[in-house]
């Protein structure tokens, strides 16, 4: 029952996550310029951002100890998923892919967009780099959402033999 | 050469094209 739970949180930590990696990376992102030349950004680096920043990084670290969970209770194994042993191997890669993610989520998105938002201190130069880090980590972490995605799926036991016999 | 990760389609061909790498790698490396 706990597998049960903990999966279910999986997923739904996962979709938030994503969903709002998405939001920034199709939506946000964008349009911001048009934004600023209807002079309402105030709005969405102000009051938007730093909201859908906060349940960004927390979901992203919901989403992978929900994970690691997963994996060791269900006998899987998170070591054996990180060094892709046997049956391990396709879910192995997504785990690969889903913690360069996380990494990319805390060590170069989180601090450089509080630069770029203003929540802490940062030259103009500074905040022009700034925005270019979170951007390129932000638009990675959007191209290895979907094989991470892919290998998640695959990697669930209804699917292997499809994998395997492909 | 541009970054494809300065544009959105360029990021969802990479990744498209990562997934088809990765899954020909697994196929024929892994498992």
């Amino acid at each position: 029952m706990d597998l049960l739970i903990d999966r279910w949180l999986h997923v739904m930590a996962g979709i938030t996550w994503i969903g709002l990696l998405y939001y920034f990376n199709f939506i946000q992102v964008p349009s911001m310029a048009k934004i600023k030349e209807d002079g309402s950004a105030t709005a969405i680096t102000k009051f938007i951002a730093p909201r859908a920043l906060l349940w960004f990084r927390w979901a992203a670290l919901v989403t992978w100890l929900t994970g690691a969970y997963y994996l060791e209770k269900s006998g899987i194994g998170l070591g054996n998923a990180f060094l892709l042993k046997g049956t391990a191997a396709y879910i192995g890669l997504g785990v690969w892919l889903g913690t360069i993610m996380l990494f990319n989520v805390w060590v170069l998105i989180w601090p450089n967009q509080k630069k770029v938002l203003g929540m802490v201190e940062a030259s103009d130069e500074a905040k022009l780099k700034a925005a270019r880090i979170a951007l390129l980590a932000s638009r990675t972490n959007t191209m290895l959402s979907i094989p991470m995605l892919f290998f998640m799926v695959a990697g669930s036991t209804a699917h292997m033999s499809i994998m395997i016999s492909f | 050469m541009k970054n494809p990760l300065d544009s959105v389609m360029g990021t969802i061909i990479s990744g498209l094209v990562l997934t088809v790498v990765l899954f020909f790698f697994a196929k024929n490396f892994l498992g």
